[in-house]
């Protein structure tokens, strides 16, 4: 196991920064999306309805299943990994993000509209800081959950750890291959683990004091 | 006539102006009759109106109208004699001052932050906006070195309640909406805050419309009271002392609730009042002495007072038969109220002391003459001929329903449910419309 790990210290190294690249880069694209979206649902009932059924429809499908299908449209490589990783790592956001701007007090966006806030700047201003813990919930969930669907988009030959468990499960038995899966897999562990770490700091920057809990 | 405290209108200058609230209507889909139906009232400028009515009355949408919060269906919004009806919602809102239950604050920014928001959307320079700041928290009577960083959940009810007002007054604004603003603080902190906001009026001079479901609050912060029927059918809208003197009809008086010669007892202070003289002693004189002098002005009471003028005792003929010289020891249980006070706290020192009179002090105490049952009665009598005088220079509010009915009832002719009469026309005219 040792050799194994000496053996490829680089590549692993290589693999593990551009699986956790892939994530983050896919949880910010997502976290825009899902605010975005939320901030355009949020005020309609119906809407939010709408929302929060494709949110949890969507939490069903195979991830494996979903890059699978992806592949034939966009081939392999990094885009269907982006596609997939970022489309799994939209939903829980979406969903905290209607349901913490949907929870904010109507007292509260009163006043802001009552001192003559425009519609976006009370979004902006008022809405979205009073919602980002609960946005920022969602966020982590979304971390844990994309780390392991970033593994399985290396069937698309997409970047990342997930290399290391698919090539060691083709050829289990052989040489090596148990090491390569449990590289691959702890791999991901230790990702999540320092990504949820970075952003608990990140709400600890950015969360305002008056708010904190 | 109608002004309970003259003197203070003319300390101070009027920063409020006047608002026009021309034939508004505002329907809702879905729903028969109209939230508010037909309202035409004048605000005037510099004072402070309360509309007060049974829950779903309408009176807030009215308000919420004023600043378009909520858009009128129909009528126009006249303020400081410009039409806002069209104008941009949020410019019209940053003009206007608005404060909401439980102060509305942003959970999430500073106290300072809170104040200064208005400010800051109108571009004021940082310097300007933490001066202001520190000024208003002053105004509030909030220490602005221990409040200004603190957030809204540092704060406790009535606190909070203060940094609403004083963010809804950042940018100097000639109207301040205030949407039952009182309603969410205890009692003792309701009263507190209601006697802050009328010194900080008696300073501003600002126009205040304000919601209100406590009649009695409406009659000490009024200068003038709006009572609504449901659909804002304006049944009275007069001064505290004549809808109370004078109720113009059943709802009113229920409206009222029992006790209205009470209630008028808290329009009047006691320094507003004639007192009457009193027999003055000091400690150490021979009680003999002072009882002549009583005697020879005809009164049945002296009031001993200390050497810096301060009432300690309240000495009768008969007690002062039976003293030799005159002790120094202050009676715990002198009646005493302070020229400040109200003539229902007056009338209740009274009753509790079943003196049938109490002692007037005025600043540090000092001693300034006495007030008994009887000016408080004529007090109510004067309030009550005041109630009976027509009133010539209230500000005009009616229904456009209401008109018609009255005009129908009068002529049960069919012609005009009626332009409007005089003066709203005539405030309609000036400078209409940028």
């Amino acid at each position: 196991m040792l050799d194994f790990l000496g053996d490829r210290y680089e590549q692993i190294l290589f693999s593990s920064w551009q699986h956790f690249s892939l994530v983050l880069q896919c949880l910010v694209l997502a976290t825009v999306l899902a605010v975005v979206i939320a901030a355009l649902v949020y005020r309609s009932r119906a809407l939010t309805g709408v929302v929060n059924s494709v949110s949890s429809i969507g939490l069903t499908i195979p991830s494996f299943a979903l890059i699978g299908v992806l592949i034939s449209p966009f081939g392999f490589g990094v885009l269907p990994a982006v596609i997939v990783v970022a489309f799994f790592a939209t939903l829980p956001i979406l969903r905290n993000a209607v349901v913490g701007l949907s929870g904010i007090a109507p007292t509260v966006v009163e006043a802001a509209r009552g001192i003559g806030m425009s519609r976006f700047r009370t979004l902006v201003q008022v809405e979205l800081p009073l919602a980002w813990p609960i946005i920022l919930t969602g966020i982590r969930v979304s971390a844990q959950m994309v780390m392991g669907v970033a593994a399985v988009a290396a069937y698309a030959l997409g970047p990342g750890l997930g290399g290391f468990i698919f090539s060691g499960l083709s050829r289990l038995g052989g040489a090596n291959s148990f090491e390569s899966v449990v590289t691959g897999v702890v791999g991901v562990i230790i990702l999540a683990l320092i990504l949820d770490l970075l952003l608990v700091g990140l709400g600890r920057l950015t969360i305002p004091r008056g708010i904190r809990a | 006539m109608p002004e309970q405290t003259p003197t203070r209108a003319a300390a101070t200058v009027v920063t409020g102006v006047g608002i026009l609230l021309d034939h508004v209507t505002k329907r809702y889909p879905g729903q028969a009759r109209p939230a508010v139906d037909g309202l035409t009232m004048e605000i005037p400028a510099g004072k402070t109106v309360m509309l007060v009515g049974p829950s779903g009355c309408g009176k807030t949408t009215t308000l919420k109208m004023i600043n378009r919060l909520i858009e009128p269906s129909e009528g126009r919004i006249v303020v400081d004699g410009d039409d806002v009806t069209q104008m941009n919602g949020d410019r019209l809102r940053r003009g206007i001052g608005y404060v909401i239950q439980a102060g509305g604050l942003f959970p999430h920014m500073t106290v300072a932050t809170n104040i200064g928001i208005v400010p800051r959307m109108l571009g004021w320079s940082k310097e300007r906006i933490a001066a202001r700041v520190d000024e208003l928290l002053e105004l509030v009577s909030l220490d602005p070195e221990q409040y200004r960083d603190r957030f809204p959940k540092e704060l406790s009810g009535g606190q909070q309640q203060r940094v609403g007002v004083a963010r809804a007054l950042a940018a100097d604004p000639p109207v301040l909406l205030m949407d039952e603003p009182f309603g969410a603080v205890d009692p003792i902190t309701r009263l507190r805050l209601q006697d802050e906001l009328i010194n900080i009026q008696d300073e501003l001079q600002k126009t205040i419309v304000c919601v209100t479901h406590d009649f009695d609050e409406a009659v000490k912060l009024g200068d003038w009271i709006a009572i609504f029927d449901e659909g804002a059918q304006l049944v009275q809208y007069d001064t505290p002392e004549r809808i109370l003197g004078n109720p113009a009809n059943e709802f009113v008086e229920n409206f009222i609730g029992s006790g209205a010669g009470l209630k008028q007892l808290t329009l009047t202070r006691v320094a507003d009042v004639a007192m009457e003289e009193a027999v003055l002693a000091r400690p150490g004189e021979q009680a003999r002495d002072v009882l002549t002098r009583i005697v020879a002005a005809g009164h049945g009471h002296a009031v001993v007072v200390d050497s810096r003028e301060r009432p300690i005792q309240w000495l009768s003929r008969r007690k002062l038969g039976r003293l030799g010289t005159i002790g120094s020891t202050p009676d715990p249980a002198l009646p005493v109220v302070g020229s400040r006070a109200t003539l229902s706290d007056a009338l209740d020192t009274m009753l509790v002391s079943s003196a049938g009179a109490a002692l007037v002090t005025g600043r540090r105490d000092v001693f300034k003459g006495v007030i008994d049952i009887k000016t408080v009665m004529d007090a109510i009598g004067r309030s009550q001929d005041a109630a009976a005088l027509d009133s010539t220079d209230a500000p005009v509010g009616l229904n456009t329903g209401i008109f018609s009915a009255i005009a129908a009832g009068d002529e049960s002719d069919d012609g005009a449910p009626a332009d409007s009469p005089g003066p709203v026309v005539a405030a309609g005219d000036a400078p209409a419309a940028p």
